[in-house]
């Protein structure tokens, strides 16, 4: 081949790694994310129980929740604001309930401010985990058992997890695509 | 050097046998050697000549800055007054988004791959591109991908109305079933650009004459090289980030949505990871072209040209790695925030070292105020005033109070309008006579950038104040303080906008005919393209040139 043909060829090449890079840029932009803890992007895995617990502090951790897009639910929990010692476990349930008459599936989103805290909230059961089918009316208490992390750097002393309430109804499964954590 | 000109030959061999098989459709009596364009209809369709491509492209790029500037027409009357006089909100959207898309992809864009047509192949001494019939395909489906565009604004529930930047969700949730055809013209686009930038980079590469050594290169080529590997890298991704708005919207992925799992923020980063070097791409050629312009008129040699190449080369390195100062106000934390502040400051060095050699090559030099002189000046002067403002929306927290306001619009207008259009114009008026053969209506010529430039700062530069006061872009009404301002800019857009139908009388005039030129147009101008006749025959350089020393 002529060295233009290689060339060419070459430059080829690059554009469809160009495209490809872009696709790739979704799952290595969670990773960048994961590492690095920067878009307060919480884990959806199931954390492990912590064995030690730092009683010389105390953090403030606040819960919010937003529903989008009117969905037809009312979400909110028990207590507005815990206040937590790193490492111990608290429980915390969240009442929700579908104000619609039909039957309808709720997916709630977590988020934690500020970002970079995200990483050392760990959930070892939250109702975010999976979606709720909630007939017309009915309420259903949905739990959540977390820590903070004893690793959580001093200048956080209070974190907020704000969960975003959606309405999955029409679209079926959650995380059918490859932007999904897993 | 021996590989070179072979692969010149044999590219030669290659276009003559191309452009035999056309002939022989039409004509067999020609020679190949001598033949001249064929006639009518059939010699656009089916031309794989550079010449003939570029004036194409040129043409193109005109008739879209004409409907790109007709939108900011009706922009800027509903904003003469406050409140809702004209278009109702949803059309003022559709006509920010197009006009933003129309400027950026079928104006400046068409009109910077139009010039490295014609004069990539003369300034190297090539007989044509390498890849001619790419390069009518790259040329052939951008009205196709324009013609959808602008056809989306007759359906039924209007054209794109998410800005040209597409952020999702409005581009997913919140857009109209339209949103498909946008997504295959942006598609159309990208791959014009990339076949384009594959060409220049492979004419660049092999068809330089024997002698043409990389440093011997006119910046003008040098900037073009650098450029299409911008293209190269970023339009696949530009691509892959309309794919996945289009897969989200019609196909149940959730790559911005994150009801799925996935992360409306990280649309934009994959769109300004396109988006930053995108705005390089629309620059850089510039540069090359005031390169070339500058030393005409001053009749000195280019000051630090090796700083230049490289500062061109640092600009597209940094270009990769600043692309969030976009999004300083999504809640980046803070090592990202400085991280991205700086580079982008940083960016100013090479730009610095540009504007520096410009200035010294004019400084003592023995200047003439020809057209292409004037705009050239004008682009060193208003670009400058661009930069600046860049660099103050580079600042973190004073980026928080410019954010999507008039500012940002101020600022990018400088860059693009008076720092690309206007570099765009000095190099249509710099070979224009090159080009036809034909000297253009000087008189006109100095009425059309006398007065583009007057309108053209009326026009932006109370943008930047009005911004700062804190009026949001995108909006078509405002409030009351703002409006005499508004009504000032307004007057300052309707005059840039007929000041341009002189631009078009003085290239139509120009066509049909004027004083004829010789070959070196202008005294002061250096390099091979004033070496062939004027106007530049069909086929040049068949035999390459010599280089000198």
């Amino acid at each position: 081949m002529t060295s233009q043909g290689k060339l060419i060829q070459k430059l080829a090449f690059a554009c469809i790694g160009m495209f490809g890079f872009a696709f790739a840029l979704v799952p290595l932009y969670d990773v960048f994310c994961d590492i690095t803890g920067l878009n307060g992007k919480p884990s959806l895995e199931q954390a492990k129980v912590s064995d030690t617990i730092d009683k010389s502090r105390i953090v403030d951790v606040g819960f919010i929740t937003h529903i989008q897009n009117q969905a037809p639910f009312k979400v909110s929990a028990d207590q507005a604001i815990v206040s937590v010692q790193p490492g111990a476990m608290s429980k915390v349930v969240f009442k929700a309930k579908n104000v619609s008459n039909e039957s309808r599936m709720m997916q709630a989103v977590p988020s934690v401010s500020p970002g970079l805290a995200a990483k050392y909230m760990h959930k070892i059961e939250c109702f975010c985990f999976e979606q709720q089918a909630l007939e017309p009316g009915e309420e259903a208490d949905l739990a959540l058992m977390f820590y903070i992390d004893t690793a959580l750097p001093l200048e956080f002393e209070e974190l907020t997890l704000s969960y975003t309430v959606f309405d999955i109804t029409q679209s079926g499964q959650m995380g059918s695509s490859q932007g999904a954590s897993k | 050097m021996n590989s070179i000109t072979q692969d010149q030959k044999d590219s030669q061999e290659q276009i003559k046998a191309q452009e035999g098989v056309i002939t022989t459709e039409h004509d067999d009596s020609h020679a190949e050697e001598h033949h001249g364009p064929a006639k009518g209809l059939k010699r656009w369709l089916y031309t794989t000549n550079h010449k003939d491509i570029g004036s194409m492209y040129l043409i193109f790029s005109l008739v879209m800055f004409l409907i790109g500037g007709t939108m900011a027409m009706v922009i800027r009357a509903e904003l003469f007054q406050p409140g809702l006089q004209l278009v109702d909100p949803h059309f003022f959207n559709q006509m920010t988004t197009v006009h933003g898309l129309i400027m950026v992809f079928g104006a400046v864009m068409p009109a910077f791959v139009g010039l490295a047509n014609w004069m990539v192949p003369l300034m190297i001494g090539a007989p044509d591109m390498a890849l001619p019939r790419m390069n009518n395909w790259s040329f052939w489906i951008l009205p196709f991908a324009f013609a959808i565009l602008l056809g989306s604004l007759f359906m039924e529930g209007g054209g794109p109305a998410f800005g040209w930047t597409f952020y999702a969700p409005l581009s997913t949730t919140y857009s109209n079933d339209n949103t498909a055809l946008f997504v295959f013209a942006v598609h159309i686009m990208g791959i014009s650009s990339i076949m384009g930038a594959i060409n220049v980079i492979v004419t660049i590469v092999n068809m330089r004459a024997p002698g043409m050594t990389w440093m011997k290169l006119p910046l003008f080529v040098w900037t073009w090289l650098i450029t299409a590997f911008l293209l190269i890298a970023v339009m696949p991704v530009l691509a892959g980030v309309v794919t996945m708005v289009l897969t989200d919207k019609y196909f149940g992925t959730s790559f911005f949505n994150a009801m799925g799992g996935g992360d409306p923020v990280m649309f934009q980063h994959i769109f300004w990871f396109f988006g930053h070097p995108e705005v390089y791409i629309m620059i850089l050629p510039a540069f090359g072209i005031v390169s070339s312009i500058i030393p005409a008129f001053s009749r000195k040699k280019l000051f630090g040209y090796a700083s230049m190449v490289y500062a061109t080369a640092s600009i597209a390195f940094l270009s990769f790695i600043v692309w969030a100062h976009h999004m300083f106000t999504t809640g980046m934390p803070l090592a990202g925030e400085l991280f991205f502040m700086y580079t982008t400051m940083l960016i100013s060095v090479p730009t610095g070292v540009k504007v520096f050699n410009w200035v010294a090559t004019m400084w003592r030099g023995s200047l003439s105020f020809e057209v292409p002189m004037l705009f050239a000046i004008a682009f060193v002067v208003l670009f400058t005033i661009g930069g600046f403002s860049g660099l103050m929306l580079a600042i973190t927290p004073a980026d928080f109070q410019y954010h999507d306001t008039y500012f940002v619009v101020a600022h990018f207008h400088y860059v693009l309008v008076t720092g690309a259009i206007f570099s765009i114009m000095a190099g249509v008026y710099y070979w224009l006579p090159k080009w036809t053969g034909n000297m253009f209506d000087i008189a006109l010529a100095k009425w059309h950038f006398w007065l583009s430039l007057v309108s053209v700062n009326v026009l932006f530069f109370p943008m930047h104040f009005v911004g700062l006061a804190g009026m949001p872009r995108r909006v078509p009404d405002y409030a009351l303080q703002f409006a005499d301002f508004n009504a000032i800019i307004s007057i300052g857009g309707f005059a840039f906008g007929l000041s341009q139908l002189l631009f078009v009388a003085v290239v139509y005039k120009c066509i049909k005919g004027g004083d004829k030129v010789p070959a070196k147009v202008w005294e002061g101008a250096e390099g091979l393209e004033w070496e062939v006749d004027s106007p530049a025959p069909y086929h040049t350089f068949e035999t390459p040139p010599k280089i000198k020393d």
